[in-house]
């Protein structure tokens, strides 16, 4: 079960129900993401509403329940038009790049327990290495859409996207260093079952830039600017219509699954909970979290560009630094 | 080669700038952030912009022209519709103006019921502004926050006036309606309910560090500027400049109110939007004074125009303050049925042409913010 | 000093965004203000001042019938040209003039586009054979209403109007006022 050594020239070869775990898994993933991708759509849309003292979706179904797989159904009926000018393959590769890495970024999730399709020891790494597909997604729908609007986005992507992946990977390093392992089971497993014993509690400040930098790995807002709807139209999908929008969107939404449930894993004690732990801790506290997401998103205003920049160079880049080094030191001593 | 030269006129003009990185783009006119059919072409190096243009004319209405072929009275629809969100201001500014010229007398009460409606007005449309520079800025959330007080502002406009929006409500020597005690009532208790609301503004938006960099340091329109392109209104009282037509040269009743002009001398986006946070409660003051003081009377002059009537000969000019600057209605009369000539000053106009300047040089975000802050309506620039 | 600074204020930033959350999160727990359109309406105390498109005004005596006494004013005054009001054919001896009778429809000048009265030997009939109002045009602007010399004409206060054709907004406003007298004393009757 365990994939010791991923350097290995086939790990699968030598475990066949390992094979059949990881079928199994990505099956269900797939089902996972697009369940909760459709659920979250309508619970951010309801978020919305509440916010804002309005009801939301409403019509389709009890409480507009059925709304978003209307619109999906929608989304699906559309014509697919590709731009004139445009370069066609590269114009529709963008979504399916920026959608498929999603789901190898779900494999090394510790959900529960034993509720996990692979467990590796570098699974943090794996994680952070595929969250680098999004941003090349990002930048070929720009370029390749040519449009202007498009083009800034992806230029506004490429920036954001590298730059935050930076603190992000050095917020997250500083909980691997003070576990001395890069595998979330383990992780996850030092942690105990009430709040002070998870990580958030000894490393709040890495909690902190690494919830900052999600929300801009994830272009949510306040850092949504490579979309920003009243800068750049749509940003980098300004020329996609029915499911090549669909994808990205799908995708941003499967994103900050994938960042949240990190997030549990590495700071919030995973599927620990003082009573009965199991997945549904871990969902729970994935729920919460974006739920702090989507708060956040109809709240504020969105940030200038290099007001974004300034803050991931000249706050969040020295401050993760520094988190790392005093915990390295605290470590040593 | 075409035989049609490729893009408009307008693309032509501006194209040739010699540089090889720079991007032409076209905010507009369809664009989320110009509320309207404002056109701005931009030459971007990078994010930053090197130039800009508005253009304009998407939406002409030839008000003016409008006015030379139908009568004195028939012009009325058409005041409400050049800046629809501050409509009776421009309902006043017409109706000013041909009484000046005709030596109308308003009555008393007349007076004090168009600086409350005006007023009330006033304050809607601050509160639009604000909903929706807030949605430039990507803040989803007060534009909703915003139209639930609008609304309550709107059920009571509609109680004299009959309509939500664009109304058609002053006549001249009066109004077309009296104000009903339920109004006034309806009224006092909602001055205290906006005041209340005003705080939770402040805290959401007004405090918060991400609008305070996006506004704060951006757009400068200094004096300098508001006097050469003109600007009025909140852009001129941004810029520390007590100018406010209600103060500079009183017109109907508002020399008996007390109230403050609030002047910002940073004459930043920042200093924009105080001021009209700070006129929103200025308004409230004046409405409470009026609604305290307003006389028993008729609404509407006894020696009121009938429907075919004339002006007599000659010319007046009368301005106001909108929500967005001087307003002026100049209107002349030859004694025929209909008006000889009618000109009309928008301070749209005026403050989108410091824009150009303005946004030399700043960052396509800040663009935005700019825009935002000048408060354009769009249907207002091209009359 | 200056980095203590910066801090002080980048904290102060975080507690702004804090109470900013902090609003939103109270809006959350309040209740909806939406008016549910098609299962809830606009109360009708909001209605009694919205001035829809004009209708005629019943007279006292019969409710069938306006006040009206064809002066063509509001016609005229109309800036939108939307008014169009038929004359009952004054009454002719010569029957040749008798087909140019009705008056052009729209009124274009401000001048009624009618002849004198003729001769009166029998009276000529008031009011109004038709009267309609092309509503697509109107500016709600109330000039009409308020130039009526015999008030026989008022806002309506129909809110809920929507249609594909444009054909619709044409109101016979005739018909309309003996429809809404019929139902009038139909329910007296009840
Ligand atoms: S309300 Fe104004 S536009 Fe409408 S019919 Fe009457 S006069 Fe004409
Ligand atoms: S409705 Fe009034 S204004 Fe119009 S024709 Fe009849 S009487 Fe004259």
């Amino acid at each position: 079960m365990n994939i010791s050594n991923w350097t290995a020239p086939d790990p699968f070869v030598t475990t066949p129900d390992m094979l059949i775990r990881l079928v199994v898994g990505l099956l269900a993933l797939a089902a996972f993401v697009g369940a909760n991708a459709t659920i979250l759509v309508y619970v951010e849309r309801k978020v919305a509403g509440f916010i804002q003292r309005r009801p939301g979706p409403f019509e389709v179904g009890p409480q507009g329940i059925l709304q978003t797989i209307a619109d999906a159904a929608k989304l699906i009926g559309k014509q697919l038009v590709t731009p004139r000018g445009s370069d066609g393959f590269l114009f529709w590769l963008a979504p399916i790049v920026g959608f498929l890495p999603v789901f190898v970024m779900f494999l090394p999730i510790p959900w529960g327990e034993s509720t996990y399709v692979v467990q590796s020891d570098v699974g943090v790494l794996l994680i952070l290495a595929f969250a680098g597909f999004g941003v090349l997604s990002l930048c070929l729908a720009g370029w390749a859409s040519a449009s202007k609007w498009g083009l800034i986005g992806a230029a506004r992507a490429v920036a954001q996207s590298v730059g935050y992946e930076i603190p992000l990977l050095l917020a997250v390093l500083a909980v691997c260093f003070s576990h001395g392992s890069m595998d979330l089971m383990a992780i996850v497993k030092e942690q105990g079952g009430w709040p002070w014993q998870w990580n958030v509690a000894t490393q709040p400040l890495a909690f902190f830039i690494y919830f900052v930098c999600a929300l801009a790995e994830t272009n949510r807002a306040p850092f949504d600017l490579p979309e920003a709807e009243s800068e750049l139209t749509a940003g980098f999908h300004t020329e996609y219509s029915g499911m090549g929008f669909g994808l990205f969107f799908l995708a941003e939404y499967a994103n900050m699954i994938v960042v949240c449930s990190m997030a549990t894993a590495l700071f919030l004690g995973g599927f620990q909970g003082p009573a009965a732990p199991g997945p549904w801790w871990f969902l729970l506290k994935v729920y919460g979290l974006l739920l702090v997401m989507m708060w956040m998103r109809w709240t504020y205003p969105r940030v200038r560009f290099d007001q974004l920049l300034n803050l991931n160079w000249k706050w969040l880049l020295p401050l993760a630094t520094l988190n790392l080094l005093a915990t390295a030191v605290a470590l040593k001593l | 080669m075409s035989v049609f030269p490729k893009g408009d006129f307008y693309t032509r003009h501006f194209q040739p700038s010699g540089k090889e990185e720079t991007l032409v783009v076209n905010m507009g006119p369809q664009h989320p952030s110009t509320h309207g059919v404002l056109r701005i072409i931009v030459e971007l190096d990078g994010e930053y912009i090197l130039r800009c243009e508005p253009v304009l004319g998407y939406v002409h209405r030839m008000h003016e022209k409008m006015g030379e072929n139908r009568s004195w009275v028939q012009y009325w629809p058409n005041t409400g519709r050049v800046d629809y969100l501050h409509a009776l201001a421009w309902n006043w500014a017409y109706a000013g103006a041909v009484e000046k010229l005709a030596g109308i007398e308003v009555p008393e009460r007349a007076e004090y019921i168009r600086v409350i409606t005006c007023e009330l007005n006033r304050v809607s449309s601050h509160l639009l502004w604000w909903g929706a520079y807030l949605l430039d800025l990507g803040a989803f959330t007060p534009i909703m926050y915003a139209f639930d007080d609008r609304e309550e502002i709107m059920d009571m406009l509609q109680m004299p006036t009959g309509s939500r929006l664009t109304y058609c409500y002053y006549r001249f020597g009066g109004v077309s309606a009296d104000l009903s005690d339920e109004f006034l009532k309806r009224l006092s208790r909602f001055i205290p309910y906006l005041r209340s609301r005003l705080p939770m503004y402040r805290d959401l938006v007004t405090e918060n560090v991400i609008l305070r960099k996006r506004v704060e340091d951006v757009g400068h329109i200094d004096e300098d500027m508001c006097r050469r392109y003109g600007c009025t209104g909140p852009v001129v009282r941004g810029a520390g400049v007590a100018y406010d037509v209600r103060k500079a040269e009183p017109y109907s009743v508002y020399d008996r109110f007390d109230f403050r002009i609030p002047t910002y001398p940073e004459a930043d986006a920042f200093a924009r939007y105080m001021v009209r946070m700070d006129e929103i409660e200025e308004s409230l003051k004046i409405i409470e004074q009026a609604i305290a003081t307003i006389p028993d009377g008729p609404y509407l002059s006894k020696s009121a125009p009938k429907p075919k009537w004339s002006a007599p000969k000659g010319e007046a000019c009368f301005a106001v303050e909108g929500a967005r600057g001087k307003i002026t209605y100049y209107v002349a009369s030859d004694g025929g049925r209909t008006p000889y000539r009618v000109k009309l000053r928008s301070p749209s106009y005026c403050n989108l042409s410091c824009f150009a300047e303005a946004a030399k040089g700043v960052i396509l975000a800040d663009a935005v913010s700019i825009l935002g802050s000048l408060d354009l309506v769009i249907p207002e620039i091209d009359r | 000093m200056g980095v203590i600074k910066e801090f002080a204020e980048a904290l102060k930033g975080l507690k702004s965004l804090i109470v900013g959350l902090g609003i939103t999160g109270k809006e959350f727990a309040k209740p909806g203000v939406t008016v549910h359109y098609p299962r809830k309406v606009v109360a009708d105390k909001d209605l009694v001042t919205y001035r829809g498109h004009i209708e005629l005004v019943g007279s006292k005596n019969d409710p069938a019938m306006p006040p009206c006494i064809t002066c063509l004013m509001c016609q005229s005054v109309c800036p939108s040209g939307c008014i169009k009001i038929i004359k009952h054919p004054p009454p002719k001896k010569d029957p040749a003039a008798d087909k140019n009778a009705p008056p052009e429809a729209y009124a274009s000048g401000l001048e009624p586009k009618t002849k004198a009265a003729p001769p009166a030997k029998e009276k000529p009939v008031k009011t109004p054979k038709g009267f309609i109002l092309d509503y697509n045009y109107c500016s709600l602007c109330g000039l009409c209403v308020q130039s009526c010399p015999v008030d026989s004409l008022r806002f309506s206060t129909e809110f809920y109007i929507a249609d594909p054709s444009k054909k619709a907004f044409v109101y016979d406003l005739m018909a309309r006022l003996k429809a809404q007298a019929g139902t009038a004393t139909a329910k007296e009757k009840e």
